[in-house]
């Protein structure tokens, strides 16, 4: 899906846990998430701390639509 | 003596548990669980399942190099002829690791391994140049074909038989060059294909190109403070409800659903559709999928210049990957008609 959108002409990031796949793929702007069921949170944390830890995550991938890519790029 | 065979399987077929249980750490049982009942009667009186090694699909994806590491060892210590991993069938964390857990111990141990998976699964195009694995169907529904297939393929790696062509043997091509000697010279046969293609008759390629599909990165938006973002997930989040009826496996649509007045998505509100993952985190706090709260905060903030006001979602979990590409295709003309500059796609 990240492919077509990006092809159809919009910059696009991938935020998802397994990168490996999303490598695979071919997605371009890649935001490793958290974990599988939670990729944008953590239920171990308090709710500040994993909106705080969601925050940083979303501004990472804003970060990546902002950054100029010739190739495939993991955003750590 | 039999040869010894160890097997590795998932906490759903290691008859531990579903989704909730993904995050299973490895363990080992002598003898069969599971589907290994079946592979002992396909392998007979050659090969005896030594033990099985049981590990959940979402700790090996989450922490690979821990989980092949700690397998390792439980598979090294039972002194096994062959691994065999599986089949995956259309799981892709399942193919994933039983790709990884084979490309490893084929390259670490030594020993011939075998697994099995529809060739749309993730793990087939990541490790297909690793490992032999063989094409099931995309359910456990075709475990009854697979088994006897990976067996015999098994037996033959054992016996040290040549592996035959990946549509004899039915496994994904490998993209491995073998030399071989033909009757009549590649001139010869290059023309009679050239000349059978232009009379519109069938012929076989000797070479089918690989597909390698790859798209160019688009430029970065300059001014993010002005810009329009959308968020798209396959991570199947939905009003309440389900209310389009969005499948938990195999979706066979999206949803389009308005964000306009809403700032949180809670667990009253929206839910999880995807049956691919253990959707308790989800129901409890959807943000955690689709991180709508912190996208209106940054909103607010003016990091971002507007969040769109709808967003899309299907389900990954088993979807074709031609199913996924028309979605995006017609997800992409709505939003590029609606003027957003740029997408968020969150995947679990």
């Amino acid at each position: 899906m990240v492919k077509e959108i990006e092809r159809a002409g919009l910059p696009i990031v991938h935020v998802c846990t397994i990168v490996p796949i999303s490598l695979t793929v071919g997605a371009n702007r890649i935001v490793p998430a958290v974990a599988i069921p939670h990729p944008l949170g953590n239920p171990e944390l308090s709710k500040k701390d994993e909106k705080a830890l969601r925050r940083r995550l979303v501004l990472k991938a804003l970060k990546a639509l902002q950054t100029p890519v010739d190739d495939q790029t993991v955003f750590e | 003596m039999p040869y010894r065979v160890v097997h590795y399987i998932n906490q759903f077929f290691g008859q531990v548990g579903g989704e909730d249980k993904a995050d299973t750490k490895p363990f080992v049982k002598e003898g069969v669980i599971g589907p290994g009942m079946a592979f002992k009667g396909a392998l007979g009186k050659d090969a005896t399942i030594v033990a099985t090694v049981v590990c959940g699909d979402g700790y090996f994806n989450e922490n690979m190099d821990t989980a092949e590491q700690e397998l390792l060892s439980m598979i090294k210590s039972y002194s096994p002829d062959i691994l065999i991993a599986g089949p995956a069938f259309n799981a892709g964390r399942y193919g994933v690791a039983c790709g990884a857990i084979c490309a490893a111990v084929g390259g670490k141990l030594g020993i011939p391994v075998v697994t099995g998976m529809y060739p749309e699964n993730p793990g087939a195009d990541m490790y297909k140049k690793n490992c032999y694995i063989v094409k099931t169907s995309n359910s456990a529904a075709g475990m009854r074909k697979a088994v006897p297939l990976m067996a015999k393929l098994a037996l033959k790696l054992l016996n040290g038989e040549p592996v035959a062509s990946p549509d004899e043997d039915q496994y994904i091509a490998r993209g491995i060059r073998k030399n071989v000697f033909k009757e009549e010279l590649g001139a010869k046969r290059a023309v009679d294909m050239l000349i059978a293609k232009l009379g519109d008759k069938e012929f076989t390629t000797e070479y089918p190109m690989p597909a390698f599909d790859r798209v160019t990165p688009n430029p970065p938006i300059k001014d993010m403070s002005k810009a329009k973002i959308a968020l798209v997930t396959s991570g199947g989040i939905v009003p309440k409800g389900n209310p389009d009826k969005i499948e938990s496996s195999s979706a066979s649509k999206y949803g389009r659903y308005s964000l306009a007045g809403v700032d949180d998505l809670t667990a009253d509100s929206h839910e999880t559709a995807h049956g691919g993952y253990d959707p308790v985190y989800a129901n409890e706090d959807p943000n955690r999928v689709l991180p709508v709260d912190v996208m209106r905060d940054l909103e607010k903030e003016g990091v971002i210049g507007e969040l769109y006001d709808h967003y899309y979602a299907t389900v990954g979990n088993g979807t074709s990957v031609a199913n996924a590409k028309k979605y995006a295709q017609s997800i992409a003309k709505d939003l590029i008609a609606d003027g957003v500059q740029a997408v968020i796609l969150t995947s679990t």
